[in-house]
């Protein structure tokens, strides 16, 4: 075979003259903002202050102690856990159901759905939260657990849960938290089902599998290396709309937050502080959603 | 062949089957025999794939009874799976599962079906993959296989179940003209062997070599069945002459 010439260099991507003025324009308008907030409305500027709502120094003792803020992020990365992993089973289940041939299955599937879909959140939450924490908690027999208990007295329950008097408040909260987001999951779950052609199914029957196994076995492997974009933007919502627990007195983030920032009246710093911390958060989540769909797509092909 | 063909190891009869309105099959009446090679063919949307399809229940029939290996299968059974495993089939388009290797392809019928160890599993796959001349990509994905090595590979996942009898849906009419003669090389080895068959193609060649009878249905009903010799030579039918002058004619 007569020598051929080798693929022409492909030019490298540089920035250009209208992306250095992009950066440019933005720059300025931040040094605007910074300028605006100092020189017209003459905010006085006091990060100590919200600083030690996170970590507190105590002068009796000369240590350092977790403050308001910090048990708020717990509280709050606690109630994400929690309802990303009932959210993700409920989801799980309830989109399977949506594409089941059973008509009961798929008449509740889809009942829950519409009904969690169509309700703006917060007003779902008033209505969940004060039917399970009025009538579901007290029959059982949430309220009144027995707080010396070796059960709950242990340091992996605080880990996973919290302080115990507020536990039926948590549970509450990401029972709320968790049948929300499962409506929008299911969909996104069912979307991914349906997305993997009638031939993969048959194949799978044809050497014969029972439908769990199919479902189990080449479906949602497939299924899932497709929804990991949608499903990672959806978890990265939940984490954010978990703040709006705190209007139930969830006492995560924002609750507590609210509380610093009428306390200290240090509003700008306690908000763009706890702003920050949830970006770190959802932004941790993205990063570790990014590296499975690499992954995954690796395994691939 | 002889004494092995006594024994009807599919018998179907009075079998039909509607989508909606649509009459697919009408009335169809077979037998395939232990160790038969049954080929049919006929136009496009005569019901040659809804028929094999039917046999394994991948489409139920409203009417009709089919009896495979002496258990009459229906589209209420509870356990199709039992049934599926004596039957192979391979299709049209392959159905590799995507995101499994070669081997896991394989592997996944008899763990999941037959309850065989993964170790059991390998070994047996390893034969068939031998078999079938691709055993060097066992570790590969489906997507990096041609399309012949992929329905080789889809040949081998059907008879890892050891299945009584094999179904073929168009298992060469996907497949690019040079890679079609692999296929059709490892179908009469198969056959050969002395596996049961029903292969739906348009490989004429191929059902003259190895075809005991050949089916010729059209409009959903089988309109004659005869060997290929007859076949090829004085078909009956009107449409089978026609149908012949269309296959062999180009």
């Amino acid at each position: 075979m007569a020598k051929r010439p080798s693929a022409p260099a492909v030019p490298r991507k540089r920035l250009t003259v209208t992306d250095y003025t992009l950066f440019a324009g933005v720059i300025v308008l931040i040094f605007f903002s910074i300028y605006r907030v100092n020189d017209v409305l003459v905010y006085n500027w006091n990060w100590q202050r919200v600083l030690s709502f996170v970590v507190r120094f105590d002068p009796e003792t000369g240590s350092y102690s977790a403050n308001l803020l910090w048990y708020g992020l717990m509280t709050t990365v606690r109630l994400a856990f929690w309802a990303t992993v009932l959210a993700a089973i409920i989801g799980l289940i309830v989109g399977y159901w949506r594409t089941c041939n059973n008509l009961t299955l798929r008449i509740i599937s889809r009942g829950y759905v519409e009904l969690i879909r169509n309700i703006p959140p917060l007003v779902f939450i008033f209505i969940f939260f004060f039917f399970i924490s009025s009538q579901i908690f007290p029959a059982l027999g949430f309220d009144n657990i027995d707080r010396e208990s070796v059960l709950v007295d242990n340091v992996l329950f605080r880990i996973f849960f919290g302080d115990v008097r507020l536990f039926s408040n948590f549970l509450a909260g990401v029972l709320c938290l968790a049948m929300f987001e499962a409506a929008y999951i299911a969909e996104i779950v069912r979307a991914g089902i349906q997305s993997i052609g009638k031939d993969q199914w048959e194949a799978a029957r044809a050497i014969g599998l029972s439908r769990f196994n199919v479902l189990r076995d080449v479906i949602l492997p497939q299924a899932g290396r497709k929804i990991l974009p949608p499903l990672a933007g959806q978890f990265i919502t939940l984490i954010k709309d978990s703040s709006i627990v705190s209007l139930i007195s969830i006492q995560e983030l924002t609750f507590l937050a609210t509380e610093v920032a009428s306390s200290t009246t240090k509003v700008f710093e306690t908000w763009i502080l706890v702003g920050g911390m949830y970006f770190c958060i959802c932004f941790g989540f993205a990063v570790l959603f990014g590296w499975l769909e690499r992954r995954a797509r690796r395994s691939f092909k | 062949m002889g004494e092995q063909i006594e024994k009807p190891l599919v018998s179907i009869s009075g079998l039909s089957k509607w989508y909606e309105d649509f009459n697919a099959l009408h009335e169809i009446n077979l037998t395939v025999s232990m160790g038969e090679k049954l080929v049919i063919c006929g136009p496009s949307g005569s019901g040659k794939s809804t028929l094999i399809r039917c046999i394994n229940q991948l489409e139920a029939h409203q009417k009709g009874t089919i009896i495979v290996d002496g258990l009459e299968v229906t589209p209420e059974m509870k356990n199709l799976e039992a049934i599926r495993r004596d039957i192979g089939m391979v299709f049209q388009n392959f159905n590799l599962f995507p995101h499994k290797t070669i081997l896991e392809n394989l592997t996944l019928g008899p763990i999941r079906n037959r309850g065989v160890s993964l170790k059991d599993a390998e070994v047996l796959a390893m034969q068939y993959l031998e078999k079938v001349q691709i055993a060097e990509q066992a570790h590969k994905y489906p997507a990096q296989l041609s399309g012949g090595q992929q329905q080789r590979v889809a040949i081998a996942r059907a008879l890892c179940m050891t299945p009584k009898i094999m179904l073929f849906d168009e298992p060469t009419s996907a497949l690019d003209p040079e890679m079609i003669a692999g296929v059709l090389e490892v179908m009469v080895q198969l056959a050969d062997e002395g596996m049961t068959m029903i292969c739906v193609t348009h490989e004429m060649g191929f059902a003259r070599k190895i075809a005991d009878r050949i089916v010729f249905m059209d409009e959903g009903e089988i309109i004659e069945i005869a060997t290929p010799a007859v076949f090829f030579s004085a078909p009956e039918s009107e449409r089978a002459k026609l149908f012949l002058s269309q296959v062999l004619g180009h």
